[in-house]
């Protein structure tokens, strides 16, 4: 099968949707005569011209609001922010409008928008720019969030967002678009709200979603030279949550950690916590252990950051805990 | 306004050269990565900073701007040793090696960052000539943005209170042509940012940002319109950044050119120019500021590379005010 890169990935996807689609547009900062700030629109504008592939001025709020009042006329928007760190600056629009328009116009304006972008840390960028969000927006009823971690799994997720009669926030990485990954040349989707198994194994089950999930590769590989078999979940949609896959896994392996880029009150991994001590409390043989970045803005020296960022060694630590060795 | 004499000119030759090489030094070291992350240069708007400068009180003026910001706080008096240090990420920093590049800090000599959230920092600015005023501190805010940074919702909200409060800021717009590879031409329908002004009916115009006279001229108007309690000036400066957005820009938005064409007027040539013309320094004189101003920027270099690496707990005892803070733990 052929390889390809994240960003390409994401412009496929984009640019498959809008040929079959007219009412498809991307707008963003940067996304046409740039390329994209981090080249996942490239070629974009070359083949579908400027009144569907539209650069904005830096102006997240009106930007994202004019995405929602077309997509209550006949729109079916991508809106790129150029990182989610910047959303913030249009959430207004997502939370109050895009993800509250069809229940309270009760049921007469639906709102198929993507908002798409990094999320998450990405270097030496410090706190502004290396939020993670993705359990605010979960938090959201009205939203979809989707995180996915491989070209594959991008490409596939992305189409079906596009295709959602719903609001969907969509989080990248700048450290995921350059990986690269087999992606079939022909069609696919892959559904929002499925998990997906990325290593079977017995002894402990360990959730994570995004580019983090890498860290939890690394120290299942580690671990299984000592002879503990992790089974590895990939969330991939973090709302609706595919609590089947997670459950499933843990009566298997009676063992869960959580892996989560994000701060640790209150986020994605608090919330299966609670799900599986719900639905499995008799089936868990230890404390769910759970790994996120510190309770504290991000910090721009390297050695800090390196402590602030969750790594393989803090998944083998906790592995190990949940397995009392 | 003080009078620019021959003192003045000489300072701001140092000043600007300065400037320039410090940051040359920075993309050397960034290039070996010892420094990380995004890096915004100066690099061409210097005439700016220095003529600004002219015209503020720096025992009280305050001074605001977004993420291209190691110069201004040196020029506001913070020790360059400590700025460089910051970028290291070390101990010695500005910020104790927190903030890095685009979050320089030194509130002590009147510079409150340094943001990295375009538009985030003109509320901001608003809201510092709001304490001034409240106190009764006679006292005046200089707040930069970009180009880009002028069609942010943040803008037209905080104009319109600061006129209608008469808050004692002068908000300045350093246009340098583009936001990242976005031109101005392309973000509105006509490219005269000083005509934002109008709209609140705040005094505004446009400034030669290339020249530092020019520059102090116009800002001292706009500082004194503020402190006599007249309230906000908007000042579109005409600039230009000769290198990259940050760092990764291949540049494809402009011709080489065009670069060379604002080279041709650059502030610091044209400082020297003067120095020459009017005899105020001989050709030795300026090669013992060239001098100067290696040693310094290897001076420097030899602080932040010898700094030690901040202890792991600053990151968590400068998050809140509260000493005994009960942080939640991440891992184990
Ligand atoms: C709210 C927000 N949106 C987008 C960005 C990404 N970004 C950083 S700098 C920049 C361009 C800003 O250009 P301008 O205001 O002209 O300032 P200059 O870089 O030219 O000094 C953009 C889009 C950001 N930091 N914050
Ligand atoms: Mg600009």
């Amino acid at each position: 099968m052929r390889t390809i890169q994240f960003r390409e990935a994401v412009a496929e996807a984009m640019s498959e949707e809008m040929r079959t689609d007219d009412s498809i547009y991307l707008m963003g900062e940067e996304v046409a005569e740039y390329n994209g700030a981090y080249k996942a629109s490239k070629g974009m504008l070359d083949e579908f011209g400027a009144e569907r592939v539209i650069d904005t001025p830096i102006a997240e709020l009106g930007f994202a609001g004019i995405g929602v009042g077309s997509a209550m006329n006949g729109n079916r928007p991508i809106i790129e922010f150029m990182t989610f760190n910047f959303a913030l600056v249009g959430i207004d629009q997502i939370i109050n409008n895009a993800a509250k328009m069809r229940q309270m116009s009760g049921g007469q304006l639906n709102i198929p928008i993507v908002f798409r972008g990094p999320t998450a840390s990405a270097g030496q960028l410090a706190a502004t720019h290396s939020q993670a969000f993705e359990s605010w927006f979960a938090n959201c009823p009205g939203l979809k969030v989707v995180v996915p971690s491989n070209p594959y799994d991008a490409k596939g997720l992305l189409k079906t967002a596009i295709r959602d009669d719903d609001p969907v926030i969509f989080m990248e990485s700048e450290q995921m678009y350059g990986d690269k990954g087999e992606v079939p040349e022909g069609e696919y989707t892959i559904p929002l709200g499925v998990a997906d198994i990325k290593r079977e194994g017995t002894d402990v089950t360990i959730v994570s979603f995004g580019k983090i999930i890498k860290e939890a590769y690394k120290a299942a590989d580690e671990l299984a030279e000592e002879g503990i078999s992790c089974e590895i979940i990939d969330l991939r949609t973090v709302r609706p949550m595919d609590h089947d896959a997670i459950l499933t896994s843990v009566k298997k392996t009676n063992r869960l950690v959580i892996l989560e880029e994000a701060w640790p009150f209150g986020n994605v991994a608090t919330e299966i916590v609670y799900q599986v001590q719900a639905q499995a409390f008799d089936y868990l043989d230890a404390p769910i252990q759970k790994i996120n970045t510190a309770d504290t803005p991000a910090p721009y020296s390297p050695v800090l950051l390196e402590e602030w960022l969750p790594n393989k060694n803090d998944v083998i630590k906790a592995v190990k805990k949940v397995m009392y060795k | 306004m003080e009078k620019i004499t021959k003192e003045v000119y000489l300072k701001w030759y140092e000043d600007m050269l300065f400037w320039r090489k410090f940051e040359d030094k920075l993309a050397a070291v960034y290039i070996q990565q010892k420094v990380r992350g995004f890096l915004h240069l100066y690099n061409g708007q210097e005439a700016v900073l220095a003529g600004s400068l002219h015209a503020m009180d720096l025992s009280k003026d305050k001074m605001i701007t977004a993420y291209r910001n190691h110069v201004q706080p040196i020029g506001m008096g913070v020790d360059p040793k400590k700025v460089m240090a910051e970028l290291y990420g070390k101990a010695t920093g500005t910020s104790q090696g927190l903030g890095g590049s685009m979050h320089i800090f030194a509130p002590e000599q009147g510079f409150y960052g340094g943001h990295g959230i375009v538009g985030g920092q003109i509320p901001l600015g608003a809201g510092l000539a709001f304490a001034d005023k409240y106190f009764k501190r006679n006292a005046v805010t200089l707040c930069y943005m970009g180009d880009g940074a002028v069609r942010q919702g943040s803008l037209h909200e905080t104009f319109n209170m600061a006129m209608n409060w008469k808050l004692p800021v002068v908000f300045i717009c350093e246009n340098n042509g583009y936001a990242m590879g976005t031109s101005v031409e392309r973000t509105a329908n006509h490219t005269d940012i000083w005509k934002l002004g109008l709209g609140y009916e705040m005094p505004c115009g446009p400034v030669d940002g290339m020249n530092p006279v020019k520059v102090a001229e116009a800002v001292h108007e706009a500082v004194e319109r503020a402190r006599r309690g007249d309230g906000p000036t908007f000042l579109e400066m005409k600039t230009y950044r000769y290198r990259g957005h940050s760092m990764s820009d291949a540049q494809h938005y402009r011709t080489k050119d065009e670069v060379e064409e604002y080279k041709k007027i650059d502030p610091i040539n044209q400082v020297k120019e003067i120095l020459l013309e009017k005899q105020y320094a001989t050709e030795e004189e300026i090669e013992e500021m060239d001098q100067r101003v290696k040693d310094l920027v290897k001076e420097c270099e030899k602080f932040a590379e010898e700094s030690p690496y901040p202890e792991k707990n600053v990151m968590y005892d400068t998050v809140y005010e509260q000493e005994d803070y009960p942080f939640l733990p991440h891992k184990l």
